[in-house]
């Protein structure tokens, strides 16, 4: 398997705070990963750094084979890279519809003179997108509401349409951050299944932080684990479950004198 | 076209010519005052919309206005007067040369003024959009500041603080109202189309706005470079209406009073930002009278001067505390609610996302 | 530029910054606890002048019950303010409430102007505190020395009221993080309440003192000096006390000498705070004394 995104001795450091530290991580094409780690691990702050809202204070992001260190968000973005957020942003005045064709707006072959006395240049392909994202929205099943105001949709809506935004950036790697946050068992068990459909449709990467841990051991096949910014663990679920490290991060040193 | 839209687009072209109309028969029969007052309404107009485009539409909380304006006042004002009027009012330091003899007609003139002025918020947006929020604010403040500082200084061209007399006076209401008009459909295009909303979702969430790939700064720069544009614009119809202008004119009061504009229309409405210069330039008016000495039950009671901008600055408040979406929110006039109001059913779902 | 002179400009200079200095406080610790440049912070030096102005020429009192009510009817307009003004906007949009801060701001400047007229009026000088020093060559006011004295002594008390009492403990606490403040049992209203008090006393000081300086009141008295000293905060590092009074003391004394050794400049000498304030934010947004803070995604 090719690979296709790397890290090199990635850190972060925030006013003399390590949040991430010397992290290596590799990602093939076509896996689903795992990010798992205590709460303040650093979890979010890999994204972040992968995604470009920080520039790492040392080390290297290497996606599909072009460094993108130091690079703004939107190229990232352009590069290939998409995201969700672990707490929802999404565009709050716009339907959902709308919200899905703001990721079309860089792919506008058309200028805003162009838009204004509206020729036909850019309502032909305004209207592409239109159909494009429609289509997407059918695919992730919020078609019914895609007129909708998107902040009037219910929780798990938003997390999909999340998810759907982000596929319309046409990634190649897509980040979730706790996808299934907030989500009960069942809810949970419908956006793996989820995960693994768009995975196939999509032909993508999927790389996600995750709390719920019969979400991260049923989809992912491979997991890294972080505490305090440092990598601790890395393997298959099953190796993951049985690592004395990991176990002893979330459960807190086994005191032997008890 | 389904037939709905078709139907809509009936009215508002039957809108626009009725208008026209409208002005042309006004301009005929209507006194000068009322005129004026009109005139003054499409200024106020424009100044909104523009600002609203920065503040409401963007998200960029913009107190350069008044700068952006004096630039458009200025340029047209100079471009126009005659050579004969400029030798005698720059008694102070003599019109620099190549100035001296410049007269233009008043379209061209116009459109440089708004050129100039998209020139100064560009280079002004390169540095200053880098911040946010109140700083944002403070910063284009200051740079208006400078702007009228430097206005007042350079006199060879700007005859410094004596300011313009004698400015080609122009009263037709085709020429506020016909650019007015011209602004409204410009940024109704623009915040329609893709880039609008690309500004809309800088507005909302720039994190997200800027992981769906879209770069902030670049577009934050073109709305703010627009709005100056057209900041500039309104500044050059002003010259032409009140025909002597100077720097104290373009303080941060003026700035004022278009906020207050577009907050009572509501902040990302362009129609509530219409509706509301029309309101502020008739109660400007109308509320003369508090200012003025009146007889009430034979009592004398004197003018309170003032007044007026205390009503304003009162209203403001009680608006931003009480009733903070304005006239309009984030709402257009649209022919489908009024379409809607009167019976008349579209055979289809009406598609509110329709791509435009 | 002879010494005589150069020494009467170090002397305006720090005149000048003192009175930065004690206004900056005001919007530093404002900002620090709300995030918001309290626009009306300007126009409190108006109020407080206009009171202590009327207080003494309307109803010949003495200068020094004038100011004490000054100082009081400021601070309890600051305060109202808040609680009128602010407070109900603390969950609403940012702009929402500098909006808000922009109209209290015209609201009492234009209040002013219908109240007592948009003419300038001449500020009595009590002969207690204002007489001439001569040393040498140079002769000077009193409120050259009167004027730093009472700054550095203010700053001296609100340092420690800020470093050492309950209250300025819990402006920090609020300061550094606002809700957890309000979970561990800091009455957050109160804290913000004794904020807007302190700054707005200061503020009085301030304006008292600067119209005396330069013994003129009008009704737009504030908003030059306003706009500079919250520059000045920003210079300093803004939500930072003594980054504060040191940034108003820097720009008060760049001010001057600006205008004393390049006078052909002086037209653009209310220019110069905007060009350094620009400057910094792009530069070094922390100011001098600030930190950094990048934003929590």
């Amino acid at each position: 398997m090719a690979e296709i995104l790397r890290t090199e001795q990635l850190s972060m450091e925030f006013g003399g705070l390590r949040a991430v530290a010397d992290l290596d991580l590799t990602i093939n094409e076509g896996e689903i990963i795992g990010l798992i780690g205590p709460n303040g691990a650093g979890k979010t702050t890999v994204f972040n750094v992968i995604t470009g809202v920080y520039r790492p204070t040392t080390g290297r992001v290497i996606f599909a084979g072009q460094d993108i260190t130091g690079w703004r968000p939107d190229q990232i973005t352009a590069q290939g890279i998409a995201r969700t957020f672990q707490n929802i942003r999404l565009f709050n005045t716009m339907s959902v519809l709308e919200n899905v064709m703001i990721a079309k707006h860089v792919r506008l072959k058309a200028t805003l003179s162009e838009a204004i006395l509206g020729l036909p240049r850019y309502r032909k392909a305004r209207q592409e997108h239109y159909q494009e994202c429609l289509e997407l929205l059918e695919k992730v099943q919020l078609d019914d509401v895609a007129f909708e105001q998107a902040t009037s949709l219910p929780y798990g809506k938003q997390r999909r349409l999340e998810i759907a935004r982000a596929l319309a950036t046409e990634p190649k790697l897509l980040l979730l951050d706790e996808p299934a946050a907030g989500m009960n068992p069942q809810e949970s068990l419908e956006l793996m299944e989820f995960v693994q459909r768009i995975r196939q449709e999509f032909d993508l990467t999927v790389f996600m932080i995750e709390h719920h841990m019969e979400v991260v051991m049923g989809v992912c096949q491979r997991i890294y684990v972080i505490d305090y910014g440092v990598n601790l663990a890395e393997g298959n679920p099953e190796e993951i479950q049985n690592n004395e490290k990991v176990i002893e991060a979330y459960l807190g040193a086994v005191d032997t004198n008890a | 076209m389904e037939g709905r839209a078709r139907l809509e687009l009936m009215l508002t072209l039957i809108v626009v010519l009725l208008t026209f109309g409208v002005l042309y028969i006004a301009q005929g029969n209507m006194n000068s005052f009322y005129i004026r007052v009109l005139n003054l309404a499409a200024i106020y107009a424009i100044l909104a919309l523009s600002l609203n485009l920065i503040l409401g539409f963007t998200g960029m909380f913009s107190l350069g206005h008044a700068g952006f304006m004096c630039i458009g006042s200025y340029v047209a004002a100079i471009l126009t007067m005659s050579p004969a009027s400029k030798e005698i009012i720059y008694f102070m330091e003599p019109i620099h040369p190549w100035l001296a003899n410049v007269e233009w007609p008043i379209w061209p003139a116009i459109l440089l003024g708004g050129i100039i002025a998209a020139l100064f918020g560009f280079l002004i947006g390169f540095p200053a959009l880098r911040l946010r929020d109140d700083y944002l604010a403070i910063a284009t403040l200051g740079f208006a500041e400078i702007i009228r500082i430097v206005v007042t200084n350079v006199i060879p061209i700007t005859n410094g603080a004596l300011g313009l007399k004698n400015i080609p006076s122009v009263d037709s209401l085709l020429v506020y109202w016909g650019c007015a008009i011209i602004t409204i459909f410009v940024l109704m295009r623009i915040i329609n189309s893709s880039w609008g909303y690309a500004f809309k979702a800088i507005r909302d969430n720039e994190i997200a706005a800027q992981a769906m790939g879209i770069n902030i700064f670049k577009h934050k720069l073109m709305s703010f470079t627009i709005g100056a544009f057209f900041a500039g614009i309104a500044g050059a119809l002003m010259s032409f209406l009140i025909t002597s202008i100077d720097p104290t004119m373009y303080r941060f009061t003026f700035t004022f009073q278009i906020l207050l504009i577009v907050v009572l229309g509501g902040m990302g409405s362009l129609s509530g930002s219409v509706i509301a210069a029309v309101i502020f330039s008739i109660a400007m008016e109308v509320l003369r009278f508090v200012e003025q000495p009146m007889n009430l039950l034979g009592m004398e009671v004197p003018g309170i001067p003032g007044m007026r901008m205390v009503i304003f600055s009162l209203a403001l408040l009680l608006i931003i505390l009480f009733y903070r979406r304005g006239l309009m929110g984030t709402n257009e006039f649209n022919w489908s609610w009024v379409l809607n109001r009167l019976g008349i059913r579209s055979s289809h779902r009406v598609k509110r996302g329709e791509a435009n | 530029m002879s010494l005589d002179i150069f020494l009467q400009n170090v002397a305006n200079s720090i005149t000048l910054g003192s009175l930065y200095a004690l206004i900056a406080i005001g919007y530093t610790m404002v900002y620090g606890i709300i995030r918001l440049i309290n626009f009306a912070h300007a126009d409190l030096l108006m109020v407080a002048a206009y009171i202590a102005f009327y207080g003494m020429l309307i109803f010949t009192l003495p200068w020094y019950i004038s100011f004490a009510i000054a100082i009081v009817l400021t601070t309890l307009l600051g305060v109202s303010i808040e609680r009128v003004a602010y407070r109900p906007l603390r969950s609403a949009p940012r702009i929402s409430v500098l909006i808000s801060a922009i109209g209290v701001s015209f609201l009492l400047q234009n209040l002013g102007i219908v109240a007592i007229g948009a003419r300038p009026k001449a500020f009595p000088r009590p002969e207690e505190l204002v007489w001439n020093i001569q040393i040498g060559n140079i002769s000077f006011l009193s409120l050259t020395i009167l004027i730093p004295v009472v700054t550095i002594i203010l700053l001296v008390l609100v340092t420690f009221m800020v470093k050492k009492t309950k209250m300025g403990i819990a402006m920090r606490a609020v300061s550094r993080d606002f809700e957890t403040s309000s979970l561990m049992a800091v009455n957050v209203n109160k804290v913000i309440a004794a904020t807007f008090a302190v700054g707005s006393a200061l503020a009085a000081v301030g304006g008292i003192m600067w119209s005396m300086q330069y013994p003129q009141v009008d009704p737009l008295m504030g908003l030059f000096p306003g706009l500079k000293c919250f520059i000045a905060a920003v210079m300093g590092g803004i939500g930072s006390i003594p980054g504060a009074m040191i940034g108003g003391f820097v720009l008060g004394i760049c001010e001057v000498m600006l205008v004393g050794f390049m006078p052909e400049l002086s037209g653009y000498r209310d220019a110069f705070a905007f060009i350094v304030l620009i400057l910094i934010l792009l530069f070094r947004p922390g100011g001098i004394l600030g930190e950094n803070v990048v934003e929590k995604v």
